[in-house]
């Protein structure tokens, strides 16, 4: 079946932010959206661990340690980045001065639900910044395969997985769709010209809702 | 007035059975390795301190540091966000064993407990973890139409913490992103120990430079050319080394 690569869903997420956003990229998947800003745009990244500003990563043997991300990678100094600590951090996640949070996702509901921390009781669990993250920035985006591994839907009527967060994701970047969160449902921005949408429908555990045309999701072979 | 600590033995000093313990650091970045192995020597030697509750934002990586005092057996309770790492086997395996204590608290609630904790504020509502599993239990009220999760300060016995630059009353500067939970922990800790990579007399940090006020400081000692757990991990570094 045809469908964007990780690559692709990035970039069609980093073409709906804005020149000057101040936006916090999920670890992983998430981060290659730093790699696909439009031309003439820059965002000002942030990561939870109290760097604004922050460029890419180093050439290997250039790295800082005392320089790095959420994730534990390092990344560089440009000009204008700022250190502070984190409660100071965290303020900026959940006083709504973050534009953007785009994060991962095991599973979407169509109210909004977002689960991405735990795939259930098993192993260590881990949290991180993520249910932070998801309540304060001003649009919380999520980027996805459409489906799981073995096919199952990942965008559904309700969460079986444990929750991030409740009722806070407000658009969703998959390998075949954009789709937005209003009202509890899901509506349908755009779609890949190759699949039907009765096809896309059949991909999606709940139902997508039409509010206007249906763009065509282009993306460039990257 | 000086607070200036002779060598390591001496700033772990102190630090009982039982105790709750912040340690500063991201994964490695701010990360008292020095501190963390002079605590380690100690037990080593006494068999004290043990059954610590360790207050960080993750569970140690590899077996240096953070994770090789998990690895002595010397903490009975992690308080973190995220005990996972590129080499977390030391305390996933005790953990699965059943043999150390995990409280998993999301990272701002983490932060803004620990600050509450020095800023004397016994209680804070936040929206994060509404909805979720981490607000088990936990009261929730609303507040302008929207929940929001109360959440308890968190306070320690001592803070371990690392610095760039110290002065002898013990105001401090951090070295880039090495900053983030330190300034809090030293602020929530009835005792915080402090490495510094350099020590300076009074007069020597500008004033406009400080990030932590030596009032929340008890001790400094310098560590210079601090070790850095990343570089220790790719050497594949293991802590107390085994003899020969």
């Amino acid at each position: 079946m045809t469908k964007l690569s990780s690559t692709q869903i990035a970039w069609r997420a980093a073409q709906d932010i804005a020149d000057g956003a101040y936006v916090n990229l999920g670890i992983g998947f998430p981060e290659m959206v730093a790699k696909f800003q439009p031309p003439g745009r820059q965002a000002i990244f942030h990561t939870e661990n109290g760097i604004l500003g922050f460029g890419e990563a180093p050439a290997a043997g250039a790295e800082d340690w005392d320089l790095i991300n959420a994730g534990k990678k390092a990344v560089t100094l440009k000009p204008g980045t700022a250190f502070f600590h984190h409660a100071d951090s965290f303020a900026m996640v959940r006083g709504g001065h973050l534009d953007v949070a785009i994060l991962g996702a095991y599973q979407v509901a169509q109210n909004g639900d977002l689960a991405n921390w735990s795939t259930g009781p098993k192993g260590v669990p881990a949290v991180g910044g993520a249910m932070d993250l998801v309540h304060g920035a001003k649009r919380v985006a999520v980027i996805t395969e459409h489906v799981t591994k073995d096919g199952k839907p990942k965008l559904l009527d309700a969460c079986t997985l444990p929750l991030t967060g409740v009722g806070c994701v407000t658009r969703v970047y998959t390998s075949l769709a954009v789709v937005d969160i209003q009202d509890g449902h899901f509506v349908l921005r755009e779609k890949l010209p190759q699949i039907s949408l009765d096809e896309l429908q059949s991909l999606t555990g709940a139902t997508l809702h039409l509010d206007g045309a249906v763009a065509d999701l282009i993306v460039p072979e990257l | 007035m000086d607070k200036t600590l002779p060598d390591l033995a001496a700033a772990v000093a102190g630090i009982e059975d039982g105790m709750t313990v912040m340690i500063g650091g991201f994964g490695g970045s701010g990360a008292p390795i020095e501190l963390i192995h002079a605590l380690i020597d100690r037990f080593r030697a006494t068999g004290h301190p043990k059954d610590l509750t360790v207050v960080n934002n993750n569970a140690g990586n590899g077996h240096v540091g953070l994770a090789a005092l998990i690895e002595q057996g010397m903490v009975r309770k992690l308080i973190c966000s995220f005990p996972r790492s590129a080499d977390p086997r030391v305390f996933t395996e005790l953990y699965l064993a059943g043999k150390i204590e995990l409280e998993l608290v999301p990272q701002g609630t983490l932060a803004e407990r620990i600050r509450a904790g020095g800023a004397g504020i016994p209680a804070f509502y936040t929206p994060t973890s509404y909805g979720t599993d981490l607000a088990k239990g936990k009261p929730v009220e609303e507040f302008d139409g929207r929940p929001y999760v109360r959440e308890r300060w968190l306070k320690a016995d001592v803070a371990l913490i690392k610095a760039e630059t110290g002065d002898t009353l013990g105001n401090l500067t951090y070295r880039m992103a090495a900053r983030n939970f330190a300034p809090l922990m030293a602020m929530a800790a009835a005792r915080t120990v402090v490495q510094v990579s350099h020590l300076v007399a009074p007069g020597g940090i500008d004033p406009e430079a400080v990030i932590t006020p030596g009032i929340f400081v008890q001790g400094v000692v310098e560590v210079p050319h601090p070790a850095q757990e990343e570089d220790l991990n790719r050497a594949n570094a293991v802590y107390p080394e085994v003899a020969q």
